[in-house]
């Protein structure tokens, strides 16, 4: 593997993008997307333990019909808090902003994205987003939920929401740069040989997410525009005071904010063909049908915001054509769903921690979707809407299927990333208990929901307690899960096994480079075959 | 199958609700067991190392992708069809549905009963007989959610919406607010008091107010001088109100609109916005002038002028009935 094309001169021939200049100033002002990639590993990280502290805090305080810990204002702006922070500083910029940075140019052969200084003003964009969200919540938080929904927020809150709508605002044009480059970066950058239709899906899902990001973000950036203009100015948009209408910004919010929800779905199912091809040793079954499901969920996905809005006082037959288009994009779900699952038929399994990241991804996925389509029809959605199911269903989609398929990508590319493997049997443990720990978590909460508890609750009638005292506990199983990975994954930064260029025998492109890879990615040019061409020797 | 939940079923609309969820749950848990028991026996069999024959495997299939992708969405189109015909129920309230107003504001529930009886975070209903709540908000969303019925419909400020529901079983049920509206929005509770038709007419004298809403309504409307244009001997040239709730009303544009509660909650407060055909632009706003009880008297007293007692039909919560 380590023949080593000797007429580019190189420094040293295992020299590493992590390896040259190590100054601050130097990771600073990096335009390397892998360096970049590794600046929004730690900010994401460190927004995913934030938002992970309110989440704490909500299920602690939970634990008693009353509110054990914290009076209403306070958990009003924990959950608050846990929102904004997890949604926009956590799972929409996760996947595409760290492992989608440091892969794309790998995976299609490229020496860098499109626009180099854009990706690292993108980052600069995302920290400066994250300070205001924060300042918000030093100088005494919000209270508007993540939702912001009027005429709350516009005209009643006493809160900070001008700063957190402006941390928002400035972080979504992080989103419109990061999709703009990878747009480009996929129709100008491939090597030769990479046809459409040899690309992995992981890169088909960064394509697919970026054009959502770049067509849905914009209506999120003019909404939260009225909002501050409505609480400085009175403009009248939105508070019917004022001669505004409520289910405007309702309208304009879930135009993006339902869109969004593929930002944060579609990179997951392109991380997890890439786990399960590999340790599967297949080809992903049915490839084009996955690309095709992919455009499809992007582009339905637009299509279904209503869906957000049965009780709202929208009217019956609006209600009525959101419901079917809901039902509708549930069906390109399935297929993947059903396409991985086929894709394990008659192939040579292996268990390591990525795979089973993998296959709890399909499991949670499944059961997060699932519940979906009972959200989707408007009789079911009346009762269940704004209670626990909700917040069950969409954890199911967001935790178990975003933030695990991210964790099985970490611990894939660790390797390719660092140039260090990890302790497997700590990381098997892990994933093994965050399964459990997530299920204990969020499973109650879809009975307590059927049985009636809202959201949104600081107190609660004394039926639900036992139901919240079992996800209480599912919700410390759960921490310990995610702080693990923190740990094994530092010490082997010093103290991990040195990997090898392809230590699963993997396919990609990526794998044909050293692990971490050089600051210019490829030391020879690399082989381009199909995609997850596993019957075949690697090269 | 209430049996399997806590939850009670007490209006009429509940079981229709909670079959369509059973048996999409059912569907849910086939196909969760499915695909949960397919990977495990995967997992299993082709484990590395294990003797399974391997040979002639499929990279794809479009025949068994079509079914998968069919199959589905004729099961979807097949669900969403059923949940249409129980979702048009819940949104049709019966021809003989007894009106009740709720105003909300944060965070309290007040209820006002044709009668003139008011309550705060409890309503009185009779058992078996259908109840429409129109509703309106004094400040932020809310949303008027009682789970033992299976009914939610948020409530807004600046217009109405419409939630009906027919209790089938006595006692007292939770009422939450399920949109969340500030502070106390976890405390803005209150029950339903599903009382036998008797003993609700005993509730009813028992807290009758000194004049029914719709009496209320007629003395605001002498007092804030709306006779004084709109009454039968006004000098004035305005519209007679007289049997107006209900009807078709012409407008300047040459739409016509039905003079429903928005219609003639708008007249009240923005009067210019939609002027009627026929007749000068010269009433004044009453914003800021009446509250939301004073205007919900106001539409009683109007609906009570009118030959046709029934409220207007109504379908879905928005009553935009422009034709234009």
């Amino acid at each position: 593997m380590s023949t080593i094309d000797a007429t580019i001169p190189v420094p040293s021939a295992r020299q590493g993008f992590l390896d040259g200049d190590e100054s601050l100033r130097a990771w600073l002002s990096t335009r390397d997307h892998k360096r970049i990639a590794i600046l929004y590993a730690l900010g994401i990280t460190g927004f995913f333990f934030l938002g992970g502290i309110a989440a704490t805090l909500i299920r602690l305080n939970l634990v008693e019909p009353n509110g054990l810990l914290l009076n209403a204002e306070t958990y009003n702006k924990a959950f608050t808090f846990h929102g904004v922070v997890m949604v926009w500083f956590f799972l929409i910029p996760s996947i595409p902003a760290t492992l989608g940075n440091f892969l794309l140019p790998l995976m299609i052969g490229a020496r860098d994205v499109a626009f180099p200084r854009l990706n690292l003003l993108s980052w600069y964009l995302y920290m400066a987003g994250g300070l205001f969200t924060v300042a918000a919540l030093l100088a005494g938080g919000v209270d508007t939920g993540w939702t912001f929904y009027t005429p709350f927020s516009t005209m009643f809150s006493n809160t900070n929401v001008i700063l957190v709508v402006v941390g928002v605002f400035i972080t979504g044009f992080s989103s419109i740069l990061t999709g703009l480059n990878f747009i480009v970066t996929v129709h100008a950058l491939r090597i030769p040989g990479m046809t459409w239709f040899r690309l992995p899906l992981f890169v088909w899902s960064m394509y697919a997410v970026s054009l959502v990001m770049v067509l849905a973000t914009p209506v999120l950036a003019m909404t939260l525009a009225l909002i501050g203009l409505e609480r400085l100015a009175h403009v009248g948009i939105f508070d019917p005071a004022l001669g505004g209408d409520p289910l405007l910004f309702q309208h304009l919010f879930w135009f993006y904010s339902h869109p969004a929800v593929y930002i944060m779905i579609l990179p997951a199912m392109g991380v997890v063909s890439e786990i399960i091809a590999c340790f599967v040793r297949r080809r992903v079954f049915g490839y084009r049908f996955m690309t095709y499901s992919i455009l499809a969920l992007a582009v339905i996905g637009f299509l279904v915001w209503g869906h957000h809005m049965f009780v709202s006082g929208q009217s019956m037959y609006a209600s009525m054509v959101f419901s079917i288009l809901s039902f509708i994009v549930a069906v390109p779900s399935a297929i993947k769903v059903f396409n991985w699952t086929a894709t394990l038929h008659k192939g040579d399994i292996t268990f390591e921690a990525p795979m089973l990241y993998a296959l709890g991804f399909v499991g949670l996925f499944m059961m997060g979707g699932l519940t979906g389509l009972i959200l989707a029809a408007p009789a079911l959605d009346v009762p269940l809407t704004d209670t626990y199911f909700v917040i069950a269903h969409f954890h199911y989609v967001m935790v178990g299927g975003s933030v695990m398929a991210y964790l099985g990508g970490i611990h894939f590319w660790w390797p390719k990333i660092t140039g260090r493997t990890y302790p497997e049997g700590w990381a098997r443990s892990a994933a093994v208990l965050m399964f459990f720990g997530f299920n204990l978590t969020f499973f109650p909460q879809y009975i307590l929901g059927y049985e009636g508890m809202p959201r949104r609750y600081h107190s609660y009638l004394p039926e639900f307690q036992i139901l919240n005292v079992l996800s209480s506990a599912g919700a410390s199983i759960l921490a310990v899960a995610y702080l693990l990975p923190v740990a094994y994954l530092l010490w082997s930064l010093r103290r991990g096994g040195t990997a090898g260029d392809n230590p699963w025998g993997a396919r990609g492109l990526e794998w044909q480079t050293t692990s971490p890879p050089p600051k210019e990615n490829f030391r020879r040019r690399p082989v381009v075959r199909e995609a997850y061409a596993y019957d075949e020797p690697a090269p | 199958m209430s049996a399997l939940s806590s939850l009670p079923q007490a209006s009429s609309i509940a079981p229709q609700v909670d079959a369509l969820f059973w048996f999409m749950l059912a569907l849910c848990v086939i196909v969760v067991l499915g695909v949960l028991i397919a990977i495990t026996v995967y997992s299993v069999k082709y484990r590395r190392g294990s003797p399974a024959d391997r040979s002639g495997r499929l990279a794809q299939s479009t025949g068994i992708e079509l079914a998968w992708t069919l199959i589905p969405l004729a099961l979807f189109i097949g669900v969403f069809t059923w949940s249409l015909f129980v979702f048009a129920r819940m949104r049709s309230p019966p021809e003989d549905s007894q009106t009740v107003y709720v105003i909300a504001k944060q965070w309290m529930w007040k209820a006002q009963h044709p009668g003139g009886q008011r309550e705060i975070n409890a309503l009185h209903v009779p058992l078996g007989q259908p109840i429409r709540l129109t509703m309106t908000s004094e400040d932020v969303i809310h949303s008027f959610y009682v789970p033992a019925f299976r009914v939610k419909q948020d409530v807004l400020p600046g217009r109405y919406t419409q939630l009906w529901f027919t209790a089938t079983q006595l006692g007292n049920f939770p009422l939450f607010c399920a949109e969340y509206c500030g502070l106390d929005h976890a405390r803005m509770g209150g029950n339903i008091v599903v009382m036998a038709p008797a003993d609700y007419s005993r509730w009813l004298e028992g807290h009758g107010g000194a004049q029914s809403l719709a009496a209320r309504g007629a003395t605001l409307f002498r007092n804030h001088g709306c006779s004084g244009c709109h009454g039968a001997n006004a000098s004035v040239h305005a519209p007679d109100l007289d049997g107006l709730y209900g009807r078709w009303v012409q407008l300047v544009d040459g739409s016509t609109v039905i003079a429903d509660d928005r219609y003639i909650r708008d007249a009240i407060l923005l009067p210019k916005q939609r002027l009627v055909a026929g007749f000068a632009p010269i009433m004044p706003s009453f914003s800021g002038q009446l509250s939301e009880e004073d205007l919900l008297a106001l539409i009683a007293y109007l609906k009570s002028t009118s030959s046709t007692a029934n409220d207007p039909p109504a379908i879905g919560s928005e009553s935009t009935h422009e034709h234009d």
